[in-house]
């Protein structure tokens, strides 16, 4: 699985920074930048599935 | 249900929405008969209207993702206004109170202000802002009321500062802005102080255009209102709500935050041993107190929601101090627990319009409160609980005054 993020849809709530900093940022502008795509293991799946519901504009997906 | 007349004899005459609280960090009593009634039940507001409580959290959840079904246009004449204020309200018009893709464009000019680095970067400040507050406190000795002295200024403060508002003026605004977000605020009390802060405001930034200084406003002026891309009514309309937002809830939810620790002991306890809950505490806190009470938007189109079968132009509030106990979403909801470390609350909201100062709030939660713990250990109430004056219905919740001693 990999992590996909639309900045035109995010809203920089910032609520993916608090909830993974190791997996998101935010740029200069303010929109989610992904720090690292790849998601491997059913434990950090789940993990990045709470942090994707949390997402205020729904910027965020895992993909196949 | 935008049907304002009600038959006198009508006894299945809905609740009221919104209504006041007993304790100040609890949902008011009365709340418990629209769950009863299901995720999405009927209520009637100050002026007759019957509009749609959505106190379920799925639910609340489903109508602040889906701005296109669920409108926050607050000029339209079917934007529910649950106060008196929210009709005075209408004319202040900034991203708060319209839809996509009006309210994208403003919003993305201030994204850049907001984001988790920048708030970081000011963490410092608040922290030194913090102490000079509580030596202060300390200086002046027992006994303290900490919505002037500590709860109120913070918040004001740091917004100034960001903003680029004089805090010399802050008295001022303070007053207006606490006419504004009063439950109690009549139509022409409201009217009257968005009126007043507004002049206030194009007069600043009018100075500002002629002196510019390095806050937000003149990063606005600067690069929105030079080239066009906001006019001075529009500038004024967001000056106004980041004035107005960034310091009463914050500095309400300080206060009753003190409050709500202080009459939790063993949580208080727990957060004092392991300094390393703040987060997870504060983020807590913001569930339990739910300070903003609910919000409100409109049906665009026939649709369903929690069962129930909404039309268009019907109004709906979703509760938030509803959904935030609701037991599906959160077990053991209504207990208060500082190591819960549940974030799914909504009381920042959900969807497009969920708070942008949300993490500065955050910041300066957490400083607030762990500073005042720990330099004042024997921090307890001088009065007795019942007798703290509680908020209005239907505006910020919280406590209007907070008389402590250590």
């Amino acid at each position: 699985m990999r992590i996909t993020a639309d900045t035109g849809r995010c809203l920089g709530a910032g609520q993916c920074v608090l909830s993974a900093p190791d997996r998101f940022d935010q740029s200069t502008e303010g929109t989610v930048l992904v720090l690292t795509p790849s998601v491997e293991g059913e434990a950090e799946e789940a993990r990045l599935r709470e942090t994707i519901a949390l997402c205020p504009s729904q910027a965020i997906a895992l993909e196949a | 249900m935008t049907d304002t007349t009600r038959a006198a004899s009508d006894d299945r005459r809905p609740p009221a929405y919104p209504q006041a609280r007993g304790c100040p960090f609890q949902p008011p009593s009365g709340y418990d008969r629209y769950r009863e009634e299901g995720p999405v039940s009927a209520v009637e507001l100050y002026d007759g209207r019957r509009v749609w409580a959505v106190s379920g959290h799925a639910e609340a959840r489903q109508v602040l993702l889906d701005a296109a079904t669920f409108s926050s246009d607050r000029v339209h004449r079917d934007y529910p206004a649950t106060a008196p204020r929210f009709e005075s309200a209408r004319k202040v018009k900034n991203f708060i109170g319209m839809d996509p893709p009006e309210h994208t464009v403003q919003r993305r000019m201030l994204l850049s202000t907001f984001t988790v680095k920048k708030v970081q970067a000011l963490r410092p400040g608040i922290q030194r802002l913090v102490d000079e507050l509580v030596d202060a406190i300390e200086a002046k000795g027992p006994v303290a009321d900490l919505v002037p002295d500590f709860a109120l200024p913070v918040p004001s403060i740091v917004i100034c500062e960001l903003l680029g508002v004089p805090y010399a003026d802050h008295t001022f605004f303070e007053q207006q802005s606490r006419r504004v977000v009063t439950g109690s605020t009549t139509l022409e009390d409201s009217a009257d102080a968005f009126a007043q802060l507004s002049s206030y405001l194009d007069e600043l930034i009018r100075r500002k255009e002629r002196e510019p200084g390095d806050g937000l406003l003149d990063t606005l002026i600067a690069e929105q209102l030079a080239v066009g891309a906001l006019s001075r009514r529009e500038l004024v309309d967001i000056a106004l709500l980041l004035l107005v937002a960034g310091h009463e809830t914050t500095a309400s939810a300080i206060a009753l935050g003190v409050l709500t620790l202080l009459k939790h002991p063993d949580q208080l306890a727990a957060l004092r041993d392991n300094p390393d809950l703040l987060p997870t505490a504060v983020e807590e806190l913001l569930r339990y107190m739910a300070i903003a009470d609910g919000v409100a938007r409109f049906a665009t189109t026939d649709t369903e929601l929690g069962g129930q079968r909404i039309k268009a132009g019907d109004g709906v509030v979703v509760v938030i101090s509803t959904a935030n106990r609701d037991e599906a979403a959160f077990p053991a909801a209504g207990s208060f627990d500082v190591a819960r470390g549940a974030r799914h609350h909504i009381s920042f909201g959900h969807g497009v319009h969920q708070c942008i100062g949300q993490n500065l709030a955050r910041a300066e939660l957490e400083i607030a409160l762990s500073t005042l713990l720990r330099r004042l250990p024997g921090l307890r109430l001088a009065v007795p609980e019942t007798e703290l004056p509680v908020k209005e219905a239907g505006g910020v919740q919280g406590v209007w005054k907070l008389p402590v001693t250590w």
